[in-house]
């Protein structure tokens, strides 16, 4: 340890004895500063998830035609998100998906009213997924319907537009 | 006003102002043995911290694990970083570990008063040793899979509890995916837990009672000098960082480098993999137990080598109360001899475990 009496120092070397603490101060912050940002930028993208969880499902078969009877749907599976086909009371078959604009809840089909209805804020769209009534600030998305096979046994095909 | 201002004036840190300013550590020759305590308590930090990011994408589960180990560090960013420090840091500090348990035995740092911050840190070697057990098996991978059912089967040759305890470890009387969610919680909430514990009471123990000072320094000093003492804050502490700075070097270019593997996924009908063996540190154990014969005196040889190690064990535990002669201030020689008897037979069985066939 250095114990020089500071009062018995030449002006110069005090001050020569001042500019080597603050050089060497500023080069462990220097040092620990960068070993910190060293650690949290990997860590920081780290804890981003990465953006595989999207699917990239381009179609899928979501049901049978005999399956349903015209004014009903079914919910099915579209990559990892649901989707929800339609057959009108007319024999139209029409998909969207049915994650509701709003909050991302699962949307239903009311036969009553021939309508898709969200349980959980009382959104309403109509059969073409436009918005009738409550909070919902778009449509749903809309996805194209293919029929592969003959009649009643056709697979309904959907895919994304 | 500044902070400390501000908390001095409503906690009072005249206690740790005291203690900051007081706290001092011994100068000699041997003082470079002090660093490894501290170099391994810098690891531990790192498995906390890395284990817990880990803890945010991996799944106990026989069917996901595996995959979800693949996922972070195919998939998510650094992801590969962190399993990789994680697994060499696990390794690093287990061989810091047993340096510092030997720079102690050499030293007899553990003679009295500092008995019980030898057992503390004995026993914070098998909770190491226990972490690096169920560690191991957590990312399902045929290695792993194998590697537990043999350490797990040693389990089953201790006499009269043996069968009870293999039953306790896998969840059953199979290695299933019932001794992956036991091991898991062992791993990340039963030992963290006991480990956090025990290394409070060891840093305690070491801040009351100061450095120990190696009989061979305190015999040469004259009577009535002390040693010079360097202050722990800031000299020391810079010191220490200096070492925890190699620590981080060594760990970040192993894990840049050598990537750890992950193998193949666990498949129980598989056949065993040859040359199917433990870590490291477990491999002066189990070579001991492929050389005893199967029967020694009518007694299957297995148990007794359990026996042996669990009486090894006891011993190094017991060590501080066995050596008299250190507790006196006297120079034990038998136990240096001991120590050093120790440490070439793990060094030459693991090498030899290494590469026997």
């Amino acid at each position: 340890m250095i114990s020089t009496d500071k009062a018995a120092l030449p002006v110069a070397a005090e001050a020569r004895e001042f500019d080597r603490r603050r050089f060497l101060d500023a080069l462990l912050t220097v040092g620990f500063v960068s070993t910190a940002a060293a650690i949290a930028y990997p860590v920081g993208r780290y804890l981003v998830p990465p953006d595989s969880g999207e699917p990239a499902t381009a179609s899928v078969v979501a049901a049978r035609v005999r399956a349903l009877r015209p004014n009903s749907a079914a919910i099915f599976k579209f990559g990892s998100k649901p989707g929800i086909v339609v057959r009108t009371a007319d024999g139209d078959v029409r998909a969207f998906s049915a994650v509701c604009s709003h909050l991302d809840c699962t949307v239903q089909f009311k036969s009553d009213t021939s309508q898709l209805w969200c349980a959980c804020h009382n959104g309403t769209y109509d059969l073409g997924g436009n918005v009738v009534s409550g909070p919902p600030p778009r449509g749903l998305e809309k996805f194209v319907v293919n029929l592969r096979g003959e009649g009643d046994d056709a697979d309904i095909v959907v895919s994304r537009a | 006003m500044n902070v400390i201002d501000w908390v001095d004036q409503r906690l009072d840190l005249t206690e740790v102002r005291h203690f900051v300013a007081e706290k001092g550590v011994p100068v000699h020759a041997q003082k470079i043995w002090y660093y490894l305590g501290g170099m391994t308590l810098f690891l531990f930090g790192v498995q906390v911290f890395t284990g817990i990011l880990l803890l945010l994408y991996y799944r106990p589960s026989a069917a996901e694990a595996y995959e979800s180990v693949q996922f972070i560090v195919t998939q998510v960013q650094f992801g590969w970083l962190i399993r990789n420090v994680h697994s060499w840091s696990a390794n690093l500090l287990i061989g810091l570990a047993f340096a510092h348990l030997f720079s102690v035995f050499f030293l007899k740092s553990y003679r009295k008063p500092r008995e019980l911050t030898w057992v503390s840190g004995m026993l914070l070697l098998f909770l190491m040793l226990g972490f690096g057990f169920s560690g191991y098996l957590l990312p399902w991978n045929e290695l792993s899979f194998f590697a537990t059912k043999v350490g797990t089967g040693i389990a089953g040759a201790v006499p009269l509890i043996g069968h009870f305890s293999l039953r306790l470890l896998r969840g059953g009387d199979d290695v299933t995916g019932a001794t992956l969610s036991r091991f898991y919680g062992l791993h990340v909430a039963i030992l963290p837990a006991i480990a956090t514990a025990l290394v409070a009471l060891h840093l305690l123990l070491v801040q009351r009672q100061g450095m120990s000072v190696p009989p061979g320094v305190e015999k040469a000093l004259k009577p009535g000098a002390r040693l010079p003492q360097m202050p722990f804050f800031p000299n020391y502490i810079l010191r220490d960082v200096l070492a925890w700075y190699v620590v981080i070097a060594v760990l970040a270019a192993l894990a840049a480098f050598y990537p750890w593997e992950l193998g193949t996924k666990a498949d129980p009908f598989a056949v065993v993999p040859p040359g199917i063996r433990p870590e490291w540190y477990f491999l002066a154990m189990f070579h001991t137990l492929k050389l005893v014969p199967s029967h020694v005196l009518g007694i299957e040889g297995e148990r007794l080598g359990v026996v042996a190690f669990a009486v090894a064990a006891l011993f190094l535990v017991l060590v501080p109360f066995l050596d008299r002669r250190a507790s006196r201030g006297e120079s034990s020689r038998l136990f240096t001899v001991l120590a050093a008897g120790g440490l070439i037979y793990l060094v030459t069985f693991t090498i030899i475990g290494h590469y026997a066939k």
